[in-house]
């Protein structure tokens, strides 16, 4: 069997867990991150590319911010992605930067309510 | 292959013998063989010339010999001039010299005028824009080999996407009297042969009743749904030769009389009408089902009878986006009945494919509809498919398949269904238009909401830009004539896209490079018709072929370009990212912001600058979007004047 079936298997099988229990993994805590430092970190590991230099989304990537999800689903779906997004193990994603690009998006401000901005109500 | 008749009287071959001897008069003397031989070393050019050189530069050439009669190539114009064909954008080659002669000249350069461009594949692109907004073909002059080449990207575009156009390559074939050399270089046995497996048609003529047979048979196909480019291969000695009689009679030009459209088979558009009246929630997916202004009305019939959402893929302007019968993708999962008019791939219209790593990474598949949802079809591409280039798409099994033209068929199944729904159910169908406003209202509110996010970034956000353009234009008689790069598709999310001019589509074959001169093709034709023309260009689109920027300031056609420009080949990015994580691996990035051969940047480009060097007012790089609207605003009266011009304008990467 190949490398990277084991991996998808072994993805597969801790996203399934995850999602039907919740329970049998313990929750991937992050430790508090640095917004600035994340900001470096969201460019150098791509994040950007699908989902914007702030998170705001688009149609190749979901939105991340503001208020981004709590930090143990982040990292649950970043190390297990099994959808569009490749998922990001440790040895190319460390935790510390994990938690620094969580704290980048917490630290985005909140959107203007569009109601707000005459081009978005011509 | 060799002509049955070479014209041996005047032949162009002793007039290509004048016109090498004349030419060389004119710089020199005439060198025999003999004296190549003895030649001595070649002075410095810095030196006087000799006598016989001076005397060779200041004398008066001979007479050339002069070919006799009517030039073939004036006849093949007057057959050109019956089809009503008003450009003919083309990038200049020996190998058509005498038809472009006889054209600028013979032809006044009118109907067609040429349009001078600088690669053939921006010839072929702006053919392809102006046809989506003209709905009138164009053709095109090439070298039959290098040119054809060149052109080949945006031929295979036209053909996926259902857009006659015309190419004509000259092609030298007789290899006993060609000149060598480059003009050899320049032959081929069968130029048709490179674009066989993406056009209608291709035909070489041998004569020039021939010629007039093939040219508007090929305007007659490419104009008969489904649309597509047809090739004709033009001898350059058919081109040169004097005009001769065919038993006893001159060529004669046959009239063009239009092909009527293939429309759905009458027992099958009365069966899709029984699924659709009797359906609880049918779907319509359209994406070049409307090939004119009337087709959208027609759609528009269709979905009000049956009250049924409609999905727009966008590769025409099918549906009004203010329409509250307008859905998204997402709506074919509640369908229990689809009609798909004119799909280009019915199998991802009801099934998703996940690049996801899995399965020995070829990632996974699954289906976005409920297990018993019927599915129709209306298809003219169906009776059209060729076998090497796979635009066809993954097999889907279809309920009811119909090999028609959509728009064809559309008024027999308007009515169609309206027989078809009984009394009984029209409430029901009633009910089902009131949850569609609802659903089309709380869209469009989660859209809104989507483009305030980041409303203030910089590099500025493309919802953002969208509709800072959009509130320069709106105004006025307006065409989005390309939108390139995905900027999240916000145009057609927020625009007000009502009108059929509003929203031309897209390349077709995703061939890069489309955008620009699809949107100089298509600002031309809106130019006639006195509509405003806005692109918004991707970077890495303008620069396969930014010379025709040049083009359109040449022939004043204007044209507001407003650059997305995300310093990046985005569609690629992400592809480099995903194997790297599959693989895990760091994505090498090479000091850019993407991995290494996917960023445009370092040096970044001045796309201003450039559109400048090339005749445009041009203004940029602009980040702060509180700077775009006021720019915007001074370019808009630029173009209004009659001038294209160009924004630069730095964006987020979608």
């Amino acid at each position: 069997m190949k490398m990277n079936v084991i991996l998808s298997s072994i993805r597969n099988c801790a996203k399934n867990l995850l999602l039907v229990s919740g329970l049998l993994f313990a929750p991937l805590a992050l430790a508090a991150g640095s917004a600035e430092k994340g900001k470096t970190a969201f460019v150098k590991h791509g994040c950007w590319q699908c989902h914007g230099f702030v998170g705001q989304g688009g149609v190749t990537g979901p939105k991340l911010a503001p208020n981004p999800i709590p930090p143990e689903a982040f990292s649950a779906f970043v190390r297990f992605s099994a959808g569009g997004m490749p998922p990001y193990l440790k040895a190319i994603l460390s935790d510390d930067d994990l938690a620094d690009i969580h704290a980048y998006l917490q630290s985005q401000p909140k959107a203007p309510d569009y109601k707000s901005i005459p081009l978005l109500n011509p | 292959m060799s002509r049955k008749d070479p014209g041996p009287k005047a032949d162009r071959r002793r007039f290509l013998t004048g016109v090498v001897a004349a030419g060389a008069a004119t710089a020199m003397a005439p060198v025999r063989s003999a004296d190549v031989v003895a030649q001595a070393p070649r002075a410095p050019s810095a030196l006087p010339p000799s006598g016989k050189a001076a005397e060779a530069e200041t004398g008066t050439p001979r007479e050339l010999a002069r070919v006799k009669g009517i030039p073939g190539s004036d006849f093949m114009v007057d057959v050109i001039k019956t089809l009503d064909i008003k450009y003919l954008p083309a990038n200049c080659a020996s190998s058509y010299r005498a038809i472009h002669e006889s054209l600028i000249n013979y032809g006044g350069n009118k109907m067609p005028e040429f349009l001078t461009c600088m690669h053939e594949e921006s010839a072929v692109g702006m053919a392809h824009g102006y046809f989506k907004v003209a709905g009138k073909p164009l053709m095109t002059l090439c070298h039959g080999t290098v040119g054809l080449q060149h052109a080949t990207m945006g031929i295979y575009n036209a053909w996926c996407d259902r857009v006659p156009v015309i190419v004509v390559g000259g092609n030298d074939m007789d290899a006993a009297t060609r000149p060598p050399g480059v003009p050899t270089f320049h032959s081929a046995q069968d130029i048709n042969a490179l674009v066989r497996d993406f056009t209608k048609w291709d035909d070489t003529p041998v004569s020039l009743q021939h010629f007039s047979q093939s040219f508007v048979r090929a305007y007659k196909i490419a104009m008969t749904p489904p649309y597509g480019p047809v090739m004709i291969s033009l001898d350059a000695g058919l081109q040169q030769e004097p005009m001769k009689n065919h038993g006893g009679e001159k060529p004669y030009i046959p009239r063009y009389v239009p092909t009527a459209p293939p429309q759905g088979d009458s027992g099958a558009v009365k069966e899709a009408a029984r699924l659709l009246a009797a359906a609880q929630n049918p779907v319509i997916v359209a994406d070049r089902a409307a090939r004119t202004a009337n087709g959208m009305k027609l759609l528009v019939q269709l979905a009000e009878t049956l009250q049924a959402r409609v999905i727009d893929q966008g590769g025409r302007m099918n549906f009004p986006r203010t329409h509250y019968l307008s859905a998204p993708p997402t709506a074919v999962g509640n369908a229990d009945v689809i009609i798909g008019l004119e799909l280009s791939d019915f199998w991802a219209t009801v099934n998703s494919y996940t690049d996801n790593g899995m399965n020995e990474g070829i990632g996974t598949n699954s289906t976005r509809i409920k297990r018993d949802t019927k599915l129709i079809s209306i298809s003219s591409v169906e009776l059209n498919t060729k076998a090497n280039y796979q635009d066809f798409q993954r097999f889907q099994v279809i309920d009811v398949q119909m090999a028609g033209d959509a728009e064809a068929t559309l008024p027999a199944l308007v009515e169609a269904v309206k027989a078809a729904i009984p009394n009984d159910r029209k409430a029901a169908i009633e009910k089902r238009g009131e949850a569609a406003r609802k659903a089309y209202a709380e869209g469009m509110a989660r859209t809104r909401e989507a483009a305030a996010v980041a409303w203030n970034a910089s590099p500025i956000s493309t919802a953002r830009m969208c509709m800072e353009v959009y509130a320069a234009v709106k105004d006025l008689d307006w065409s989005l004539v390309a939108s390139e790069g995905n900027v999240s598709n916000w145009p057609n999310r927020l625009w007000p896209l009502e009108k059929y001019h509003h929203w031309l589509g897209r390349s077709g074959g995703y061939g890069v490079g489309y955008g620009a001169p699809a949107s100089v093709g298509a600002a031309l034709a809106n130019r006639d018709l006195g509509r405003f023309s806005v692109s918004i260009q991707s970077d890495g689109d303008l620069m396969y072929a930014p010379g025709v920027l040049w083009t359109a300031a040449k022939h004043k056609i204007p044209l507001l370009s407003v650059m997305h420009n995300n310093r990046g080949y985005h569609q690629e990015v992400m592809h480099v990212q995903r194997l790297s994580n599959f693989r895990n691996r760091v994505a090498n990035l090479g000091g850019d912001m993407g991995p290494v051969g996917t960023s445009i940047q370092n040096p970044d480009v001045e796309y201003h600058k450039l559109a400048e060097s090339m005749g445009w007012w041009a203004k940029g790089p602009i980040k702060d979007p509180a700077q775009l609207g006021a720019a915007l605003r001074e370019a808009v009266k630029v173009v209004q004047s009659g001038q294209p011009a160009l924004l630069n304008v730095w964006t987020q990467p979608r």
